[in-house]
């Protein structure tokens, strides 16, 4: 047979394996199995919740209970507690698919890694990110939050907290073959979560006064754009190399 | 002239040829580095005229300015040099990459340092929650997770391949840095320098700073290939080579 002839079967069988499980499907299918998952631990959706509760309760207690202190640095700490939340239960994105070896199989699959990636990143920011997101209202009563800032702070943080997940990702697989990880995990992406937290609490601030939001979450969601067609590649790329070193 | 740049990029890769070469460039580098250096700061400080607002202490920007030009530049050459490492897996570039960081990381520190020493007369306070200030601390912050990246990997490789994506995704933070004073346009003053424009500052103040920027990155890139010669041979210590030159001394 001549060469020609072998690629065109090798190309075909790669075709094949292709045209039956088809990438949607594979993403879909890591979206199920790890939604599956985390339904079966429940305590990784509950603690991240939990964590963003107490940490916000700490403030007034550190601080001064008095409303008008709190009403001003509410947008502060809500974001500031956020941020910590998610960055904390970023271990559980990789970690244990590469202890049971799934990781692996993730790699070595003819699709594209950056799309698996992506899907578990969806499912991360759908077991904390959008708990957070939904349970920020109610803590910002607690914090006093001028009325005008609700409506803010939830879109900021509907905005920002997949780009959250979405950077954490690379941090969290550019660790995930590390010993101990958790410091590190913080060193490498807390400088990269920097801008996000400067126009979530500024959109918040500014609609607190009554000023214009729309510029805020306007770089908000072009952070999120950014981040979502690189971060998956960046991700699958720092992946390999985990697995490999 | 194209195919004489590939054949010289190419042998730029082997860590024996690099290696003779930087021993040839360093003394040129290491003595126009002094030259300058030397020129510009007794130039800058004794001979520059004064600052009609700001006396004397303005002469700190001689120091301020070419280690914050520096700190920037710095993190863009790690991250191209551990770009050209993941793409061609060139082990030079990535040894190149990892000596960056340190030198980086100090002169983010000395930019910081001596921003603050300048802001006490003229601000009032040592330091400043100004956008620009704010994401210098950040670039020291990524200096640093770069740093304690390539820590923590066993195996040289990977520390120098996740390090690079590392510092890839942090060079995402230098326009944010670069055009910080104009998004938020705070107290800090607009960039010094541009290419484009004619600057502001009187031609006897700017050109001992422009000595001062230059025998600032003769500096950086003696001791670039420094730090890289050492590296190489650390790495490269099981080589013919590498015990050649050992028993020879």
């Amino acid at each position: 047979m001549d060469k020609t002839g072998t690629e065109q079967i090798s190309a075909n069988t790669i075709g094949e394996v292709k045209s039956q499980v088809s990438t949607w499907r594979a993403f879909t299918g890591t979206l199920k199995r790890d939604l599956l998952l985390v339904f079966r631990r429940r305590s990784d959706i509950v603690n991240p919740l939990l964590f963003f509760s107490i940490a916000v309760t700490l403030f007034p207690l550190g601080i001064s209970p008095e409303p008008e202190f709190l009403s001003e640095i509410a947008a502060g700490v809500l974001w500031v507690a956020a941020l910590l939340a998610t960055l904390l239960s970023l271990d559980s994105l990789f970690q244990q698919d590469m202890a049971d070896g799934s990781l692996e199989q993730l790699v070595i699959s003819p699709h594209p890694l950056s799309v698996l990636v992506l899907s578990k990143v969806l499912v991360h920011w759908l077991v904390t990110g959008l708990p957070l997101t939904l349970l920020a209202p109610l803590l910002a009563v607690m914090m006093f939050l001028p009325d005008e800032g609700f409506g803010t702070l939830f879109i900021t943080l509907l905005l920002g907290t997949p780009t959250l997940s979405l950077i954490g990702a690379i941090g969290a697989a550019l660790t995930v073959g590390l010993r101990r990880t958790g410091v590190l995990l913080t060193l490498l992406i807390l400088p990269l979560y920097i801008p996000v937290l400067i126009f979530g609490t500024g959109a918040v601030t500014a609609a607190a006064n009554g000023m214009d939001v729309l510029g805020h979450l306007a770089i908000l969601g072009a952070m999120f754009m950014v981040a979502l067609v690189m971060a998956p590649l960046a991700a699958g790329a720092a992946l390999k190399i985990s697995l490999n070193g | 002239m194209f195919d004489k740049f590939v054949a010289w990029f190419h042998r730029m890769g082997s860590p024996k040829w690099f290696y003779e070469i930087t021993g040839r460039w360093i003394p040129w580098f290491g003595a126009a580095a002094v030259i300058f250096l030397l020129v510009g700061t007794v130039w800058g400080l004794a001979f520059a005229p004064q600052d009609y607002q700001q006396g004397n202490s303005f002469r700190i920007i001689y120091i301020h300015v070419p280690a914050a030009i520096l700190a920037q530049s710095i993190f863009f050459a790690m991250a191209i040099a551990g770009g050209i490492g993941l793409i061609w897996k060139m082990k030079v570039a990535d040894m190149v990459a990892r000596s960056c960081a340190p030198i980086g990381a100090t002169m983010t520190f000395v930019a910081l340092f001596t921003g603050a020493v300048w802001g006490k007369p003229t601000w009032g306070a040592w330091w400043v929650w100004d956008a620009r200030l704010t994401s210098m601390l950040i670039l020291l912050f990524l200096y640093f997770g770069v740093i304690a990246l390539q820590s923590a990997f066993d195996s040289k490789q990977s520390a120098a391949r996740a390090s690079a994506i590392l510092s890839l995704v942090g060079v995402v933070n230098i326009p944010i840095i670069k055009y910080s004073v104009e998004w938020w346009n705070t107290l800090h003053q607009p960039a010094t320098f541009t290419l484009t424009e004619k600057p502001a500052m009187p031609v006897e103040m700017w050109l001992p700073l422009l000595v001062m920027v230059i025998g600032f990155y003769c500096f950086f890139a003696t001791v670039l290939m420094m730090r890289t010669r050492n590296e190489i041979l650390e790495r490269e210590k099981r080589t013919q080579w590498v015990q050649g030159l050992l028993s020879k001394k």
